[in-house]
């Protein structure tokens, strides 16, 4: 089977001077080498060069400044506030109480008390200055945890679904995501040697027997879902498995979804969110063939010489569906079967104490923001030392105190009482169904405040919604700093995006199970607009809304949007 | 006053307050005409002294023609330079033929050739000698300074009255030559800061000794030093008379949470006709802060419209508090005369020094007098206690050559708490809160050659922490002007890399444009060890010898009570290490280069 000519002018076939130049930094950054290690030892700037700052991604770590000081710091003739993001690679967000004790402990030492717990089911380490890098990720090490690929045009960290209705699938589950993370991320020997200080080896072995020199186009993002939770927002992703089981409940292979992406460049309309298509489905034993055969479509035909159209979305769309299923099963050496049915009810959490079928418990915790502060910290701690089960982290960034056998149950329910975490979950709907980005300070991209703005937007908009009688109808909003996506907002029913600071772009109409895009409905407004025209919608829905009809259902049929 | 004056000049401390407050009261032409005055009683005024006075030798008229006069001077900021300049033109004008010369550069063995020898010396730190001279003093002060009895002497010393071994420099050689068996030519005379018109009348009496002198015709040929010109033309702005500069700018350095306060502040020199050359330093005359003035006018029960004549001219209290005198720390003699005034001289005489120093440096003028109070004084007789406000001298950190017609400077204000009072230092309180943009300070130039960039192709070794940083700036401004090819390597410390690493983003672009070679900084308070800058100087020992091999010039700036001993052991260190020599032949290495030009220290 030949697969039809196809253009080739943008890929990797393409000499490096006619693709982007990011192309030539990774060809020739000696797998990710670059001259980090030298950067690091520079006593007269807590930054690291430009082209270090790209490869380091690779390796997790983001430099970024305290923004809200970098023009008074100009002025003072100081460099910025630069300091680093961390990410861990936490495949699946399952976190043992040993390496939860670690990162709350590298988090007080080095990262000004605070911790994040990301949309892709990760920490994030903030505030860490330069020369405190290489202690966090040794001590990540200590605990076999790295942050390999956390970040870079590599394939990120893998998630998958957290929600413990199905206990055995969802270990199954958690084991498959590791499996795939430690098979797609890079093996340069760099990371090694930079972060553990590991002697370089002479070897005539590839370094990157998959990704070669010059690595992905863009990101590439991976992740396994169990119906009917959509937690994980699987059409957000690059390649998505839904987990298809038997009559017994046993897994027996994948539905799969490619080209699924967030992010859109601001003033380029060419750049657009796009849901994952469903291609077909695959036997369980033919995963890592699968994943091997969609990323490497993905490395040979994606584009790069355009990075803002690099995404693996843009090349399913410029290639269509059809030549990208033929392309795959050429490589992956077996056809696609056709799609089995599945259905999803909700992408968010389900809070508060769930027995699974194993007879084991399990306590949802919400963390407003993911954002885990000193006291929380403290108190997480005081229950990671009591619990013999494990954590995991939700894609909407809350926390699974997972596993709790029942004669333990009592022990957890009195350390969540006494540490002041029990009433963590009396929110109100939209708060329990809401997420924001990191944004500002830290954030190089944010064009407006996110997590620092949610919440206060949040009490006023519950005022909205209980003036309309609506507090007891679960919405879905996303906030992000600027139109890359983060938080997925997207796929929210009501998104706010940042473009400059006071305003956001309002879209309405996603689906509540994340199934569906929303739609741009006012551009660049600032809070009183903003509380305006949801007091309308809202006084919409809460007169003409069906029985059990979503916020954004009704939007759409309405014809708001 | 039990002070330093009284058993220097000989006077009671009532007749002393009279001098005192006479000289304040005069202009520099009545000051010499009096000067003349008592040079023309000068046996009899000499003998007023009596008991403790020392020696003095027999005035003018035994001045042989064939003696060599030589003055002498010993400076750290330059004043001692101008008084010698001064003196030198003074006896010229007389016919005389004065050699002139720095202490710092003088041939010690010259010395016991010496006929008349006039000397300034200012003092430093814990009466010790300006750093430059220290050779001197050293070679003087031991056992092979040779016998000296034809030589006749007299010094003048400049001091700090605040500073507990007041005018010790000048002290120590008074001493000294009285000891090798020199004679003295007219009693030593002390001043404080406010020098000049002490300084005037010294050079009139000294000079009246030489009257009858014949004129110049049989003067030496062979000058015992280098010979220095006075300045062709004074400029039109100086001490005496400050340029009042625009502020153009003012930032604060230290960024946010801090636990300093560093400024920048870049001020207009624009149609002053003043200039400068990198290491120079600009003298402020600030004002004292207003809230002071009105706290200790309180305390007073005084009206700041009172009248009151101040150098001869009528001006208002409130003023002339503001303005003309220094209200913040007391000295000795201000306890004294207020003591005095209060009748409370019996709490005051029980004191042994040290404790008196430690009531001064815990009391300022308003707690002695919120102390002791007195009401209904005449404030002319409240300020003849005070001393005239001194200007201060900051380090430039710009180059004319890049800043035309500015100067900046880099400023910490000194902050601190007394007796539940907020204080701030005179001029850096003044230049930090005090002083905006476009506001006007009043300035003038004070040349420091002793700190000095050397040939364009020779390296150079900037050591600083804080403020110490400011000339470098200057330096490396003016290298990069001048497209100067020599290496250059600057040392910087400071508390927080975060915050306190100032002029960060200009030494980064000096370092990427190769203007400069190397940097390495030491920040004290980021790790659980406290680094500092002569910590990296020993890391780097093998480097900073190749560099002094090579010719380096190494410069210091900043304090001088820790960073100045500080590195420059770390520089013997360094060299005892790298040229495996003994301690005392790497002394005599740096005091080489000292007397070379290429040891230059600019402390504080």
């Amino acid at each position: 089977m030949d697969l039809p000519p196809t253009d080739r002018s943008h890929d990797i076939s393409q000499p490096l001077d006619r693709l982007s130049p990011d192309e030539t930094l990774k060809h020739d950054s000696d797998y990710l080498r670059g001259t980090i290690a030298k950067g690091l030892r520079d006593p007269l700037t807590w930054a690291v060069p430009g082209d270090d700052i790209k490869l380091m991604k690779f390796h997790g770590i983001y430099q970024q400044d305290d923004r809200s000081v970098r023009d008074e710091r100009r002025r003072q003739k100081l460099e910025p506030a630069y300091q680093f993001m961390i990410r861990v690679r936490l495949p699946g967000g399952i976190c043992t109480t040993d390496r939860w004790l670690k990162i709350t402990e590298l988090a007080m030492a080095h990262g000004r008390e605070t911790l994040r717990m990301t949309t892709r089911q990760t920490f994030q380490f903030h505030w860490i200055l330069k020369h405190n890098v290489v202690p966090v990720i040794r001590g990540l090490h200590e605990v076999l945890l790295d942050t390999v690929a956390a970040c870079g045009d590599d394939s990120r960290g893998v998630m998958a679904t957290v929600d413990p209705q199905f206990p055995a699938l969802q270990a199954q589950m958690g084991a498959l995501a590791k499996a795939v993370s430690d098979h797609v991320i890079p093996k340069t020997h760099g990371y090694h040697e930079i972060w553990y200080g590991a002697e370089r080896i002479a070897t005539s072995e590839p370094e990157e027997p998959f990704y070669g020199r010059t690595y992905m186009p863009r990101k590439f993002k991976i992740g396994f879902v169990i119906p009917p939770s959509n937690d994980i927002d699987i059409y957000a992703q690059d390649l998505g498995y839904i987990a298809i089981v038997d009559a017994d409940g046993n897994l027996e292979g994948f539905n799969v979804v490619v080209g699924g992406g967030m992010g859109r460049t601001d003033q380029a309309p060419e750049t657009y969110p796009r849901v994952a298509s469903l291609i077909g489905y695959i036997p369980a034993d033919k995963l890592i063939a699968f994943t091997d055969a969609v990323m490497s479509v993905q490395r040979d035909y994606g584009d790069r010489a355009d990075r803002m159209h690099a995404r693996f979305k843009y090349t399913v769309d410029d290639k269509g569906l059809d030549w990208i299923r033929q392309a795959v099963e050429e490589r992956a050496g077996a056809s696609f079967e056709p799609a089995r049915p599945y259905s999803f009810t909700s992408n968010g959490d389900r809070y508060g104490w769930i027995e699974s079928d194993d007879g084991h418990f399990h306590y949802t915790l919400f963390v407003e923001e993911g954002r885990l502060n000193r006291d929380k910290l403290d108190a997480l701690a005081v229950i990671a030392r009591a619990h013999k089960g494990h954590f995991r982290l939700t894609p909407n960034q809350n926390l699974i105190i997972a596993d709790i056998l029942p004669e333990d149950r009592a022990t957890i329910e009195k350390l969540l009482v006494e540490q002041g975490l029990a009433n963590s979950n009396a929110q109100s709907l939209i708060r329990l169904n809401a997420m924001a980005c990191v944004a500002l300070p830290t954030c190089g991209l944010a064009m407006a405040e996110s997590e620092t703005y949610l919440p206060s937007l949040l009490t006023k908009i519950e005022n909205l919604l209980a003036r309309h009688g609506l507090s007891d109808e679960p919405i879905t909003l996303r906030m992000t700093g600027c139109p890359n996506g983060c938080a997925r907002p997207y796929i929210a029913e009501i998104g706010l995006t940042g473009r400059a600071p006071g305003k956001y772009n309002l879209y309405l109409g996603g689906g509540f199970h994340g199934e569906r895009l929303n739609t741009l409905y006012r551009e660049n407004i600032g809070e009183p607009a903003i509380l305006e025209t949801l007091d309308q919608t809202f006084a919409r829905y809460a007169a003409e809304r069906e029985a059990g009809e979503h916020f954004g259902d009704f939007t759409v049929r309405a014809g708001i949007v | 006053m039990t002070g330093p004056h009284e058993s220097a000049s000989a006077l009671t401390a009532e007749q002393w307050n009279l001098v005192e407050t006479l000289t304040g009261m005069l202009t520099p032409e009545q000051a010499r005409w009096i000067s003349g005055y008592f040079a023309g009683l000068d046996v009899g005024l000499l003998r007023a002294g009596g008991g403790g006075a020392p020696a003095v030798a027999p005035s003018s008229a035994s001045a042989p023609a064939a003696r060599q006069l030589a003055i002498l001077y010993a400076t750290e900021t330059g004043n001692g330079r101008e008084i010698a300049n001064a003196l030198a033109a003074a006896a010229r004008e007389r016919g005389l033929a004065p050699t002139v010369a720095d202490l710092g550069e003088y041939k010690i063995r010259k010395l016991k050739d010496e006929h008349d020898l006039l000397i300034i010396s200012s003092t430093h730190g814990e009466g010790d000698p300006p750093q430059p001279a220290a050779g001197f003093f050293e070679f003087l002060e031991s056992r092979k300074a040779p016998k000296l009895p034809d030589v006749r002497f007299a010094v003048l010393a400049l001091g700090d009255m605040t500073y507990e071994h007041f005018c010790g420099a000048g002290k120590r050689l008074d001493e000294r030559f009285e000891a090798l068996g020199a004679t003295r030519l007219l009693p030593r005379v002390d001043c404080d800061v406010d020098y000049e018109e002490k300084a005037d009348a010294w050079r009139e009496a000294v000079l009246a000794l030489f009257e009858s002198v014949a004129p110049a015709t049989s003067a030496p040929v062979a000058a015992a030093a280098v010979t220095r010109t006075v300045p062709a033309a004074a400029p039109r702005f100086d001490k005496r008379n400050p340029f009042p500069a625009p502020v153009i700018d003012s930032i604060i350095l230290s960024g946010r949470g801090s636990t300093k306060e560093t400024r920048h502040i870049e001020i207009s020199l624009e149609g002053s006709g003043l200039a400068y050359e990198p290491g120079d330093a600009l003298g402020i005359a600030a004002r004292n802060d207003p809230a002071l003035v009105e706290m200790l006018l309180d305390s007073l029960g005084m009206n700041a419209s009172a009248p009151l004549i101040v150098r001869g001219q009528s001006v208002d209290l409130g003023e002339a508090l503001a303005r003309n005198f220094e209200i913040t720390v007391a000295t000795q003699r201000f306890l004294d005369h207020w003591a005095q005034l209060t009748g409370t001289n019996d709490a005051f005489s029980v004191m042994s020094s040290e404790e008196r120093a430690a009531f001064l440096h815990n009391n300022h003028i308003l707690d002695i007098v919120n102390a002791f109070p007195l009401k209904g004084i005449d404030p002319q007789t409240f300020v003849d206690g005070l001393r005239p406000l001194q200007p201060r001298l900051y380090s430039i950190a710009s180059s004319l050559s890049i800043a035309p017609d500015e100067v900046h400077l880099t400023v910490s204000p000194v902050r601190f708490d007394l007796n539940g009072r907020r204080c701030s230092g005179v001029a850096s309180g003044y230049l930090a809160d005090r002083i905006e943009v476009d506001s006007s300070v009043p300035v003038y130039i004070q040349s420091n050659p002793h700190f000095r960039l050397p040939d364009d192709d020779r390296p150079i070794i900037m050591i600083g922490a804080g403020t110490g940083i400011a000339p470098y700036r200057a330096f490396l401004q003016e290298r990069e002007a001048r497209s100067a090819d020599g290496r250059s390597w600057l040392f910087f410390g400071d508390r927080n890399f975060r915050t306190d690493f100032l002029y960060q983003t200009e030494w980064q672009t000096y370092l990427k444009d190769d203007v400069l070679t190397r940097m390495d900084v030491a920040f004290s308070r980021d790790g659980a060890d406290k680094v500092y800058v002569q910590h990296r100087i020993r890391e780097h020992a093998r480097d900073v010898y190749a560099w002094l091999e090579d010719g380096a010039h190494v410069y210091v700036c900043g304090d001088a009570s820790h960073l100045a001993p500080d590195v420059h052991e770390a520089l013997l260190t360094v060299v005892e290490e790298q040229a495996s020599i003994q301690r005392e032949a790497a002394e005599d290495y740096f005091r080489d280069l000292q007397r070379d030009g290429r040891y230059q220290r600019d402390v504080y």
